[in-house]
């Protein structure tokens, strides 16, 4: 061998080793995007949450109970609130709402009665979600002691009647007269119990 | 340190030595193969296969649909149809098909002699038809294949599942491992192997899309990764990500579907811009009209692709200021795609132009993709969405761009390099048949599907109203005879591969690149030594 032959090689090795160095580089940088992507789709379940509270998309109130805090009542406004309840598939009770709508004014606290009964020969836990339209008014419509905030265990056959009080906020927006309020049951039995 | 140096020079002969040492013969030497162009074959043969396979599922739609009422299938089956029909021609027929061709050509366009990762390439391949097998074995399933369409929407792939969800699961999985591991083959090989002097803005534009698609599936293969976990866990181990009963929101799942769904649709499309941008100039005889502009442009639409998901979901009640937001940012994708065709345009503007059947595919694809497009900016109009949302129209919308446009350039690609894959040319007139009766056929079967949806007839339903019936009709018809034509296909290749006229190593005149200074057909190892680019 020549040496300018082993030196042409010798060269070609470093290249070679400069280039794996840069290779395993550029995958470890990948990597830790595919990693972090991985860990964003996770992200985005809290995020989207977040994003839902802070701007009341999605028609999606709070699962905490409100404290009463309005400073008056705006008796110049008349808000009519309407209550429907639908029973998710698979849960054999009877759920509706007592009254179908009340009249409110923004600040003033109201208390509204919802009837259950379990229809079925099993003692079943249901869990009510609730959910606001027009979206924009959820973050207004403030529950200060809600049935929704637990589930609620019947025996088989047995009735309940639940409370819900809440408040319209003062800064409910102008354009607002209307607000539904509907309450989606499932059956959260199974769950419960595991 | 002397012997050092020789100890590691003599391990390295052998190595190189071994390296050489060459093709093992059967099937070893498939299984076993770190070679580009070997594991290229193999991923178009896959694709191809794959293809034929979700083809066969359309024409079982298309049978059932060719009269109104039930006559074949049950709506289950129907279902199960639609879904494994979408799946397999999104992940197993158009994302391997320009992963094969990403293997091919890649390395020889750069001037490198490989993949920059020959044994992960392998792997990539190989775990694909694991993942093809496990959701086809759905269908022996007592419980049937998956029947929740391919974008499988929570609480349809959870709650009201069938029991395939984990083989759909664990089949994505690897598809999605697999296309990751080939994006990031791609990207390293990219980035660490061209030939010096190979510049960024000296790569051929065929690169450059594979470039950023690479990114694209490395940003977006993993949320759907995520995705699919998520709804296994919401469907066998009693978590609640999309389940309202206990705090989850089924709307979410339609946000991190679309977050990973609306870069896909791009995935399968950058890449049959760059072909075309490679065919165009190739037999127009003129550079690419706007090279850096082309560049550009595939960035941006690669950028726009992660701000638009929620143009999927306009109906589910989003507030204004969201519809406002995504139905602009979506018709703003129209400027870098009109920056596209218009270059095209001009680069066949005042060129010498002949039609060889890679032209020929590859101006199917400009106008044909273009009507494509213009359905999508009518999609992207939130109010006449409300109309058009799940009606025939989006499917017609999107089979003119996944068809006629990531398809016909793949065909276009493929009879570009055929004479450089196999040696000899292909069959001319047979060539010509494919195109004129694809052309034909896929126009009787997907243009009329437009009318179907405007007037209300709905996507996924097994049966269909009265009115519908003549439209139908025709749109079966010309479904059985695209999926016909593309036997003719099958045919060709295989007497290309057989063999034919010798193919010189350049056989279009017209054509740039690399991959034109290597003899026909390309030896198993090109470019051992980097040639030099000025």
């Amino acid at each position: 061998m020549t040496n300018g032959e082993s030196q042409n090689k010798l060269s070609k090795q470093a290249q070679a080793k400069a280039n794996d160095a840069s290779v395993n580089k550029t995958v470890k940088k990948l990597m830790l995007i595919v990693f972090g992507m991985f860990g964003f789709g996770f992200a985005m379940v809290p995020l989207y949450d977040v994003f839902c509270d802070i701007t009341g998309l999605n028609g999606k109130t709070s699962n905490v109970a409100a404290s009463y805090n309005a400073v008056g009542i705006d008796t110049e406004r008349t808000i009519t609130v309407q209550f429907l309840t639908r029973t998710a598939k698979g849960i054999p009770w009877q759920f509706e709402p007592m009254v179908n709508e009340v009249k409110v004014h923004p600040g003033e606290r109201k208390v509204v009665k919802f009837y259950a009964k379990n229809e079925s020969v099993n003692a079943i836990i249901g869990q009510a979600v609730p959910s606001v339209s027009p979206g924009r008014a959820a973050v207004y419509f403030q529950k200060i002691e809600c049935f929704c905030f637990n589930n609620q265990p019947l025996q088989a056959s047995e009735d309940v009647e639940m409370g819900l009080q809440f408040y319209v906020d003062l800064d409910l927006p102008e354009d607002v007269s209307t607000i539904t309020l509907s309450y989606t049951l499932y059956d959260i039995t199974s769950s419960v119990e595991s | 340190m002397t012997t050092n140096v020789i100890n590691d020079q003599s391990e390295h002969d052998s190595h190189d030595g071994e390296h050489h040492d060459h093709k093992m013969t059967g099937l070893k030497r498939w299984l076993y193969t770190t070679n580009h162009k070997d594991i290229g074959s193999m991923y178009l043969w896959f694709s191809f296969i794959m293809f034929l396979t979700g083809g066969v599922m359309a024409l079982v739609i298309r049978a059932e649909l060719f009269q109104p009422g039930l006559q074949i299938i049950e709506p289950d089956f129907f279902n199960q149809m639609t879904t494994v029909h979408g799946l397999i021609m999104v992940f197993g027929a158009i994302m391997p098909a320009f992963t094969g061709l990403a293997n091919w050509m890649l390395p020889m366009m750069v001037g490198a002699p490989d993949m920059a990762l020959p044994r992960l390439n392998n792997w990539s391949f190989w775990i694909l038809p694991f993942a093809f097998a496990i959701l086809l074995s759905s269908f022996f399933m007592e419980s049937g294949a998956p029947n929740f369409g391919w974008t499988f929407y929570a609480p349809l792939s959870t709650t009201y599942s069938n029991g395939s969800t984990a083989f759909f699961v664990f089949a994505v999985h690897i598809m999605g491992i697999s296309s990751i591991m080939g994006a990031i083959n791609i990207v390293v090989t990219i980035m660490n192997m061209r030939a010096p002097g190979m510049t960024y803005m000296k790569m051929p534009l065929f690169v450059w899309t594979f470039f950023i698609t690479a990114y694209l599936l490395i940003a977006v293969m993993p949320v759907l990764a995520g995705t699919v976990t998520m709804v296994l866990t919401d469907t066998y181990f009693g978590t609640s990500f999309f389940d309202a009963a206990g705090g989850g929101d089924p709307v979410m799942f339609q946000h991190i579907f679309w977050f990973f769904g609306h870069p896909e649709v791009y995935i399968m499309i950058l890449p049959a811009f760059g072909i075309v941008s490679t065919t165009i100039p190739a037999f127009s005889r003129k550079p690419l009209f706007g090279y850096s502009s082309m560049v550009y442009a595939t960035a941006s639409i690669a950028f726009l692709s992660f701000i638009v998901w929620a143009h999927h979901m306009f109906t589910t009640g989003m507030p204004l200021f969201g519809e406002l937001f995504f139905m602009y940012c979506t018709m703003l994708i129209a400027v870098p795609t009109g920056v596209k065709v218009f270059n095209w345009a001009a680069t066949m503007w005042r060129g010498s132009i002949s039609f060889e059947t890679p032209m020929l595919f590859s101006i199917a694809f400009v106008i044909l993709f273009t009507i494509g497009g213009f359905s999508g900016l009518m999609l992207a109009m939130t109010p006449v969405d409300f109309q058009y949302h799940d009606t025939y129209f989006v499917v017609a919308h999107f089979h003119y761009v996944l068809v006629t446009g990531a398809l016909f350039s793949i065909f276009a690609g493929a009879y570009y390099w055929l004479p450089k894959w196999t040696g000899y040319m292909y069959n001319d007139t047979l060539s010509k048949w494919h195109f004129w009766c694809s052309l034909v056929s896929v126009n009787l079967l997907f243009f009329p599907m437009h009318f179907l949806g405007l007037a209300g007839m709905p996507r996924r339903i097994p049966d269909y109203a009265l009115q519908f019936a003549d439209f139908n009709k025709w749109v079966s018809i010309g479904g059985f005879a695209f999926g016909i034509s593309q036997l003719i296909f099958l045919v060709l290749v295989i007497k290309c591969i057989k063999g034919g006229e010798k193919a010189p190593a350049k056989p279009w005149d017209g054509a740039e690149g690399l991959e034109w200074t290597v003899p026909s057909p390309a030896p198993y190892h090109t470019f051992e030594t980097p040639p030099k680019i000025d």
